[in-house]
């Protein structure tokens, strides 16, 4: 017969007014966003001012308060896809093994004779013996700085691949500390690059890994793209080092371990340079931007215990020497130690503004990244533009919202407009979904949403029609309604399964805004099933149950 | 009897097979021509698919191209396209071009510098400039990208050949691929003719447009089951055309509700979405006609099984199964 239990009549509207209950928060999305931040801040700082007293008690609490998170390109901000150059840290390794393996080696002059570096590709270091007999003594001292791997795949291999041929050793990482290197080096670099960010204060970025070495950013809001990728995009690797000579040849013959290095400030000029630094930035504990005793704008830093040590040491040792201050391979100041500074700070002064020392601060602090990062896609959308876009969306979609109910009314007359209520419960519980699980809104979501109003009423269609047919066999209108729905059941799945496992596709292939579209078109799929099947249907029979039409006109 | 709008009349007794020749080859002559033209054409790929750097300029003075061009020829960035974006939601001072730059020889990443120069030539030019969007896209990943997409489509149409499959017959799945390679080579080859800008939304639009042909298509399908087991001695042909005549008046409600809404997003959403609505929008025009006039001629010429099991039978549920109804 004809009828809905009474639970699942409960279980139907109660659907519904949750599905608009998490919706509602977005007609009112200005106070509730206010009041969102509010409480963050709050909870965040601890403190309360009466202006976020006033935001927060802008919408009461026991409401819901989640919202649509608007995609970039409706709310505006900057998308940045960068690299990291994880290879970059494999050379810093082998440079930084070379002085303790030099020290180990020569420690056993006596068997293996005179120990030299040579030139060899990136990542590797390779080194040559006097005696090529004691090979194998060589490579037993190479293998004690060999630490053991521990990997997912197997246990028993060891950090450093030694290859030995006639008197040469080359050296590498084994591809199971790379592929350990690789990770640690991205978990550092997002760690860096949120930090950074956070320094700013943007609110809500999105900072994550995507792939084997890349990361994504996205951070809503921002006006200058450009400030944004200066900011994290700047590797900051600060490093103090011995200075051996300076000249105008950027091509200047060097031995090996040295480096020609420009000078920031002074074009033309080149400094020859110890490549293993004395310290490194690492070692900072503070910067703050700060002005030298010209009145020129500097930045003040201090080191830790470990660096402060050094520092003392080495300058001690060099009074009257030049030291290079080089950030990212460029010497911002080369100047000569009058005395030792043991007080573990100290002042970093080249050609600058003020803005230039506030970000070197901010880098210095936030830490080096630990490779270089480089940027393979940038999107950035201007927040008017995005406005623009809301807009033109909002008047499109009640439009086509509109013309569809008008359609819909006009070919079914009373179902059409049960129709017509379900699809603006479909619309809203779409909205109360997306906000319940904390979906982003893109601009093809909303041309989704829009096509999901076309498409919604098609399980009603189905539906309609198939009860249409059935009230030519003349078996009541009841037993028609019920055939109509029973009938049209195939169909309506079969259809909508196929429509959701193109969305799955998209969602898993697509990225950004398309996979905005993909969460906004199976959301759709699912509500309106659920609007067509059940939302009307309770509509239709509670109808019937009152009126109890002898006959029905679809 | 109260008014009600009917799309279609009530009993239509169409024969869709009648020329069935001419429809299917115009359909076959079509998509060959779309193949034509994009190997001959080519495809106006953006950014996405070929790296380069979009600039969306905005100005309060009217934009002339010739100007703009001229400003960015010293700075020797090759292919430049500029054009004028028109719609019908700007204000009267509004005046938007698009600036596309292709990837610059040899740089693997995104150059901002030349993002830089470019702000900075069309400033002097017309200082009421400005940049509401910018994207750039490497050549590494424009490249993955491609790749992405040829796997998306193809991945789309396997999973649903594989479900039809399942739910029908392997004719049905056969009839269901053909009509949705037909819709997207028709699409594309639009795209291609008329030099559409192609980018990642228009690999979802394609993948949309898949959606909704195969639901329109499964639809009649379902309904040609149904009846194949109602009539069992009737023709497949006649049996086709009492299924799609049943059917006619919800597929084109269907695509009429979708095409009003879409239409709406088409003429007011907005000129950063209209290449991808376009394609949604020909792209239900083409799949309606094709779940009619396609899918179900190759399931006719395929022939299909007759003797479906009792099992499948109950599955139905349906009272008048076996049933010589009107």
């Amino acid at each position: 017969m004809l009828q809905i239990d009474r639970w699942k009549r409960i279980l139907i509207i109660g659907i519904c007014l949750l599905g608009l209950a998490y919706a509602m928060p977005n007609l009112f999305y200005k106070r509730v966003e206010a009041h969102n931040d509010a409480v963050a801040a709050i909870e965040k700082t601890g403190v309360t001012t009466p202006e976020l007293v006033e935001a927060r008690d802008g919408w009461p609490g026991w409401l819901p308060n989640g919202l649509v998170n608007l995609g970039l390109d409706l709310r505006g901000g900057a998308h940045l896809l960068g690299e990291v150059q994880v290879d970059q840290v494999y050379k810093a390794r082998m440079d930084s093994l070379w002085p303790e393996l030099r020290r180990a080696l020569a420690d056993e002059r006596a068997t293996i004779g005179a120990v030299r570096r040579v030139a060899s590709p990136e990542g590797t270091l390779k080194i040559e013996i006097g005696t090529p007999e004691q090979l194998a003594r060589a490579v037993e001292i190479v293998r004690g700085f060999s630490e053991p791997v521990t990997t997912l795949t197997g246990a028993g291999q060891t950090s450093l691949a030694i290859d030995a041929q006639g008197k040469a050793l080359t050296i590498s990482l084994s591809d199971a500390e790379k592929s350990l290197t690789d990770d640690r080096t991205i978990q550092q670099s997002l760690e860096i690059i949120r930090r950074r960010v956070d320094e700013v204060g943007t609110r809500e970025p999105t900072i994550m890994r995507q792939g084997e070495d890349r990361i994504l950013i996205q951070v809503p809001g921002i006006g200058s793209a450009a400030e944004l990728k200066a900011l994290i995009g700047t590797t900051a690797k600060l490093t103090f080092n011995a200075v051996i000579g300076t000249g105008s040849d950027p091509d200047a013959r060097v031995g090996i371990g040295e480096i020609v290095l420009p000078a920031s400030d002074r074009e033309g000029v080149f400094y020859t340079i110890d490549e293993t630094p004395v310290v490194t930035g690492e070692e900072l504990t503070d910067a703050m931007p700060s002005t030298d005793q010209n009145g020129m704008p500097s930045v003040d830093f201090r080191f830790n215990p470990t660096g402060a040590r050094k520092f003392g040491a080495y300058t001690s040792a060099n009074v009257g020497q030049p030291f290079a201050i080089v950030l990212d391979n460029q010497v911002i100041s080369a100047p000569v130690i009058r005395q030792a500074i043991t007080t573990g700070s100290g002042q970093i002064s080249g050609s600058m503004d003020y803005e230039e020392a506030t970000r070197l601060a901010v880098l210095l602090r936030a830490g080096a990244l630990p490779a270089e990062l480089t940027f393979l896609e940038e999107r950035t959308v201007g927040p008017e533009l995005g406005q623009d876009s809301i807009d033109a969306g909002q008047i499109a979609a009640t439009v086509g919202f509109v013309a569809v109910i008008v359609l819909m009314v006009l070919s079914y007359g009373l179902l059409g407009v049960f129709a017509a209520v379900a699809l603006a419960v479909n619309m809203g519980m779409i909205f109360g979904v997306l906000s319940m699980i904390g979906a982003t809104l893109t601009l093809p979501g909303i041309a989704g949403i829009v096509l999901t109003i076309g498409m919604a009423v098609d399980a009603n269609v189905l539906v309609f029609e198939r009860i249409r047919e059935e009230l030519r066999t003349a078996r009541g209108p009841a037993r028609a309604i019920e055939l109509g729905y029973e009938k049209a059941m195939s169909a309506i799945i079969d259809a909508n399964i196929t429509t959701l496992i193109i969305a799955a596709i998209l969602f898993v292939l697509g990225s950004g805004p398309v996979k905005g579209f993909a969460v906004t078109l199976t959301i759709g799929i699912v509500t309106s099933v659920f609007t067509a099947l059940y939302v009307t249907r309770l509509m239709t029979i509670t109808w019937f149950e009152r009126a109890r039409p002898r006959q029905i006109e679809v | 009897m109260a008014f009600r709008l009917k799309l279609v009349p009530q009993d239509t007794r169409i024969d869709f097979f009648r020329w069935q020749f001419v429809t299917f080859g115009i359909s076959s002559a079509m998509a060959i021509l779309s193949v034509v033209v994009l190997v001959i054409y080519g495809l106006n790929f953006g950014i996405d698919f070929r790296g380069g750097t979009t600039i969306r300029t905005e100005s309060t003075q009217p934009v002339d191209v010739g100007v703009y061009r001229q400003a960015l020829s010293p700075l020797g960035l090759g292919e430049v396209a500029i054009t004028q974006v028109y719609d019908p939601g700007f204000r009267a001072d509004q005046h938007v071009a698009q600036v596309r730059i292709s990837a610059q020889e040899g740089a693997e990443s995104v150059t901002p510098e030349t993002v830089a120069a470019v702000e900075a030539a069309l400033k002097t030019v017309d200082p009421a400039v400005s940049f509401p969007s910018v994207e750039s896209v490497g050549p590494k990943v424009s490249g993955e990208l491609i790749q992405t997409a040829i796997y998306a489509v193809l991945a789309s149409l396997i999973a649903i050949s594989i479900y039809i499959w399942l739910r029908f017959e392997w004719q049905f799945a056969a009839g269901a691929i053909v009509s949705l390679l037909h819709d997207v080579l028709i699409t594309m080859g639009v795209f291609a003719l008329f030099q559409i800008r192609f980018d990642l939304t228009t690999i979802a639009a394609l993948l949309t447009i898949v959606g909704y042909s195969i639901n329109d298509t499964v639809v009649v399908f379902d309904r040609l089951r149904e009846n194949l087991m109602k009539f069992k001695k009737r023709a497949l042909r006649e049996v086709m055309n009492l299924s799609v005549n049943e059917t006619l008046s919800r597929t084109v409600m269907t695509s009429g509700t979708t095409l009003v809404a879409l239409i709406a997003l088409l003429v007011l959403g907005g000129d950063v979405i209209r290449g991808f609505v376009f394609a949604i929008t020909f792209g239900i025009v083409i799949g309606t006609y094709s779940s009619i006039y396609v899918a179900k001629n190759v399931v006719l010429w395929l022939g299909v099984k007759r003797d479906w099991s009792k099992k499948d039978r109950s599955d139905d549920g349906s009272p008048f199964s076996g049933a010589e109804a009107p």
